[in-house]
């Protein structure tokens, strides 16, 4: 079954700051967007990193918490009707006869004239233990993320953490794993209290169990686990038998796909001009924290002066025969059609 | 001005100057420290910037309030010496600090 492929003026590739503001800046100039995002929001790393960190650098915003940044965000963009796509990572990048054919880990397929990667410090990854050998048991044994509840059916699972993922996990894969053990550092969980009470109750009711430590050592063979070496608070350690463990120790960022586009890389950063910001490759651009050039600050507020010259750039590339006049939105009636308050 | 020291997972040491008022992570960072990613730049919401704190120093750095202990939920190798770097304030008297740096931040 052939999937049908969005078409597009442009793909945002990042829904954080940058990346939301670049809708804006591209649909006033007529340039459709869809923005593509690994994390199940908008937001960026201010959504991940520090939702409710206070932000002073904002102009005109004395002081802004990542999410009041976003959801403003959200709200000035919401004219141009851009698509959201969340939980997706874009793979692969594909010259075309004009412009690029995108697709996702999920398989969705985008065909734009421009591309606009605004990946910040690269995609959001599940952290992964440093434990010698983890890499042989990564998804035969090891999971970092739950896709089919099935896959746990009847086994003997092992969820490591303390946070909600930890703790939602636990709920979830209680009533359908053969055995379940919770292994945490210490007592208290930064997690909702609701699901903490649930878990006690799960471990009161003798259903799951609930133990004090880190994982040391892994053991097994061929890619299947057997079990691990815990060592508790006191310094002591224990054997711990599993055939599945499920680490939840937050998000980390790593470039990923972005080093396999055939862009030239700079220690993990796109170079950019400083006129279009565009990367080596004509028609795709580069804004926010994932680019350089000399003098780079990253800063959201840099973003925003780089997504505006971008689209400048982009609009050429979409209209080759149209004619841009600047135009300010305090005064341009048809600026302020295309906001809708007008 | 304080004098920290940084022991890598091998041994080896960097000791860099770092003026009062600025974090442990951030003299680390200045100074080009391996081993101390500090993702999220100071904010305590990565637990990227994980050192443990020589014993002779753990009552002059003190212990890690409730969100820096949650934090620490999300570190590898959690130790009872485990601080995030970006938390521990540097003052004239931490001059001399000691702070060993994991195998891996993750």
């Amino acid at each position: 079954m052939s999937v049908d492929v969005i078409k597009t003026d442009a793909v945002i590739i990042g829904a954080g700051p940058v990346g939301l503001f670049a809708v804006f800046e591209l649909g006033l100039l007529d340039v459709k967007a869809h923005v593509i995002d690994i994390l199940d929001r908008p937001g960026g790393q201010c959504a991940e990193l520090y939702p409710e960190k206070p932000i002073y650098d904002i102009p005109a915003l004395p002081v802004v918490t990542g999410q009041e940044l976003t959801d403003q965000l959200m709200e000035q963009i919401a004219p141009f009707g851009a698509e959201l796509h969340f939980n997706e990572r874009v793979e692969s990048i594909q010259r075309t006869e004009d412009g690029f054919r995108l697709e996702t880990d999920a398989g969705t397929p985008f065909e734009c004239k421009v591309i606009v990667i605004a990946a910040g410090g690269g995609s959001f990854t599940p952290k992964r233990p440093p434990l010698p050998g983890i890499e042989d048991y990564e998804n035969t044994s090891v999971f970092y993320s739950v896709r089919k509840m099935d896959a746990f059916r009847d086994r003997d699972v092992l969820i490591v953490g303390g946070g909600d993922s930890a703790l939602d996990w636990t709920l979830n894969l209680q009533p359908v794993a053969k055995s379940l053990t919770l292994l945490h550092r210490r007592s208290e969980f930064r997690a909702a209290p609701a699901s903490v009470q649930k878990m006690m109750d799960l471990v009161d009711s003798g259903n799951i169990s609930f133990k004090l430590g880190q994982v040391a050592t892994l053991h097994g063979d061929n890619g299947r686990l057997t079990g691990v070496t815990v060592k508790g608070p006191d310094g002591t350690t224990f054997e711990q038998p599993t055939e599945v463990m499920l680490p939840f120790f937050g998000l980390t960022m790593k470039l990923g796909p972005v080093a396999n586009w055939g862009l030239n890389l700079e220690e993990n950063l796109i170079p950019v001009d400083t006129e279009k910001f565009e990367t080596s490759e004509k028609g795709i651009f580069a804004i926010g924290d994932i680019n350089t050039y000399p003098g780079k600050l990253k800063l959201i507020l840099s973003g925003f002066h780089e997504a505006a010259l971008m689209a400048q750039a982009a609009h050429r590339i979409i209209y080759p025969d149209k004619k841009l006049i600047f135009q300010y939105t305090t005064s341009s009636s048809n600026l302020q059609k295309k906001l809708g308050v007008k | 001005m304080a004098r920290i020291t940084f022991i890598q997972p091998d041994g080896t040491e960097n000791t860099v100057e770092a003026e009062p008022g600025m974090t442990v992570m951030e003299a680390a960072v200045k100074n080009s420290v391996r081993g101390i990613a500090a993702e999220c730049g100071g904010a305590c919401s990565c637990a990227t910037c994980h050192v443990y704190v020589e014993d002779d120093w753990r009552q002059a750095t003190g212990e890690p309030e409730a969100m820096e202990e949650d934090m620490l939920d999300f570190a590898f190798d959690v130790r009872p010496e485990s601080r995030l770097s970006c938390q521990i304030k540097v003052t004239s008297e931490l001059d001399g600090l000691r702070v060993r740096i994991p195998e891996k931040q993750f």
